[in-house]
């Protein structure tokens, strides 16, 4: 079977801005798939164009093999919203759905009383929505996904704007529809929204996917970047070029930063004292996530914050 | 059952149900012509200067007629505009354009839909307003005879059937203007730009009219055909300007249409 989104070479250019550029992602079937970004990174843009709503100036998306500008039979199986989802706000929400079962077709009608009371909005269902806080309209929002009983759900920023509660709620609710077996991408600003739910991510930084992959590869990645500062530093540059296993050791902020497995560090030590520059500190990186985040989504000119990992920045772009 | 365009129809409808507008618009449509009666009944003697103006006391069935002539400057344009200005825009202003256009329907039956629901509200509002100016009509000025534009008397009975014949000749740039409200809603993206443009296009084509040194153009402004009913009310019945009124009317009408219609497929669904 086709992957439930495929996306090659995708941009989108409004005049001289390139809000999407060059974006290649795979989500694959039972992903929980997070696509992070700060906000105006391209982010909705993109999921715009996964929902075919608006046109790509350059290259494909795929949905299950389908193109969504063919037309809207290429979004069978799939729902979700982009943005705050919007509904009709002189009609109740029950209506709202009535109304949305209504242009789904098949039995979506019978999904309605289910959708409610899965996002816990049953006993304000006759409430006309134009009086809904911005969290009811978040749930309202996957319910109104759910009637379409979809394999893929396309979520931007569902827990954006919630309260710390609701927020949970949200969380909780994507995890359930997930471990049924849905395949899900998520847009997030949230570094811990998408480390606590998604098990893949694309990180994006103006347009641009900066990091692809496993949230646990890039965990290993943030963990193995050393630290070193010795004696003679200019020398001790050398040795660690020299030395096999030590990948891409540079001057930084005084000190000289590298990765390498443990293994390498343990014998880049004894060349060390070996070449005369005895050690004055080698550790390992204290790196986050967060600060990887960072690194990956601000501007490279300016002064990374705990001194990120660079290379990644360069390997990936 | 797989949804299409009545789908949407329908719901268009039902929608129109709980907006305010659709009340606003066919509310006027009634009190009109129950104060213009008021008035009549309250103060005879009716407006000489226009067709069967003079006749509004001695038969209820003018007083229709003398409202389509009134209510062409601007009242029903707008009352058409009111809706069809907004059927587009307002999916655009509640961001919900997004949340039908990623559901089972293409563009094109949502859009069939929705043009649909405009054109049977302006007719709802056209057909209400006739209907109560006739029962009210002939409440207050009686059941009598109409004397035709020829000068020649028309039995009641038949008087009544050639004043539902006017309103539904009346429908025709009704749905013409319907569809440059629909076009400017597509367009415009904003209820209120599309709305007033629409009426403003409507009393521009009127001013045209009364330029001096363009007379010729006169007979295939939009707003002439508002007085294509006109023929059907002499003796014998004139049958040229109904005929001019439907080609006239689909050449502002159905390329309106057609850009709306490709305006709304091509589109990008940004807002919201």
């Amino acid at each position: 079977m086709a992957a439930p989104i495929e996306i090659r070479g995708l941009v989108k250019r409004y005049g001289d801005i390139t809000a999407v550029d060059h974006v290649d992602l795979t989500v694959e079937p039972g992903d929980v798939y997070g696509y992070l970004g700060p906000n105006g990174a391209g982010k909705t843009t993109s999921l715009r164009m996964m929902l075919g709503l608006i046109v790509p100036t350059e290259g494909s998306v795929r949905i299950f093999g389908r193109d969504p500008q063919a037309g809207i039979a290429a979004l069978e199986g799939v729902a979700g919203f982009v943005e705050a989802p919007r509904f009709y706000p002189y009609l109740n929400g029950r209506r709202n759905l009535e109304l949305l079962a209504a242009v789904v077709g098949g039995d979506a009608a019978q999904r309605i009383a289910g959708a409610l009371e899965t996002v816990e909005l049953t006993d304000r269902a006759k409430d006309r929505v134009g009086g809904y806080s911005h969290g009811m309209r978040q749930r309202l929002g996957l319910a109104a996904a759910l009637l379409r009983n979809p394999k893929l759900l396309l979520l931007d920023e569902p827990a954006t704007g919630l309260d710390p509660a609701g927020m949970r709620d949200m969380r909780r609710l994507i995890r359930r529809l997930a471990d049924e077996g849905m395949t899900v991408l998520l847009s997030s600003h949230l570094l811990a929204e998408v480390e606590e739910l998604c098990n893949r991510v694309a990180i994006v930084r103006s347009g641009r996917i900066v990091y692809e992959g496993h949230i646990s590869e890039l965990k290993r990645t943030a963990a193995s970047i050393y630290r070193l500062h010795t004696t003679d530093d200019d020398r001790a540059l050398e040795v660690c070029r020299a030395q096999p296993g030590i990948v891409d050791p540079k001057r930084e902020a005084g000190e000289i930063h590298f990765s390498g497995e443990e293994s390498a560090i343990t014998e880049l030590s004894v060349a060390l004292i070996e070449a005369g520059t005895p050690i004055y500190a080698l550790a390992p990186q204290t790196v986050t996530l967060e600060d990887l985040f960072f690194s990956l989504t601000e501007d490279r000119e300016e002064p990374a914050p705990a001194a990120g990992p660079r290379a990644l920045v360069g390997d990936a772009a | 059952m797989n949804p299409s365009a009545l789908t949407v129809y329908r719901w268009e409808l039902r929608k129109l149900r709980f907006q305010k507008r659709t009340y606003l618009g066919l509310g006027a449509a009634v009190l009109v012509p129950l104060i213009f009666v008021t008035a009549v009944a309250l103060e005879p003697g009716g407006p000489e200067e226009v067709a069967f103006g003079r006749y509004i006391d001695t038969t209820g069935l003018a007083i229709p007629l003398v409202l389509l002539l009134f209510g062409s400057i601007w009242l029903f344009p707008l009352i058409t505009a009111l809706v069809a200005g907004d059927i587009v825009a307002s999916e655009d202003h509640n961001g919900t354009l997004k949340t039908i256009l990623t559901r089972s329907l293409g563009r094109g039956q949502i859009f069939a839909g929705k043009t649909l629901a405009a054109g049977t509200y302006a007719i709802v509002a056209i057909l209400l307003n006739g209907v109560v100016a006739i029962v009210a009509g002939c409440l207050v000025s009686g059941f009598n005879p109409l004397t035709s534009l020829s000068g020649t008397p028309i039995p009641a009975t038949r008087a009544l059937e050639l004043v539902l014949a006017s309103l539904l000749v009346y429908l025709i740039p009704i749905l013409a203007v319907a569809c440059i409200g629909l076009l400017l809603s597509t367009i415009t993206r904003n209820s209120a730009a599309a709305i007033t443009g629409t009426l403003m296009f409507s009393l521009m084509i009127q001013l045209i009219g009364i330029l001096p040194g363009l007379e010729g153009m006169r007979p295939y402004l939009l707003s002439t055909q508002f007085n294509a009913w006109q023929g059907l009310l002499r003796e014998p019945a004139d049958w040229d300007p109904i005929i001019r009124a439907a080609w006239v009317c689909s050449l502002y009408g159905l390329p309106s249409l057609a850009g709306a219609y490709l305006v709304f497929l091509r589109r990008d669904v940004a807002g919201g």
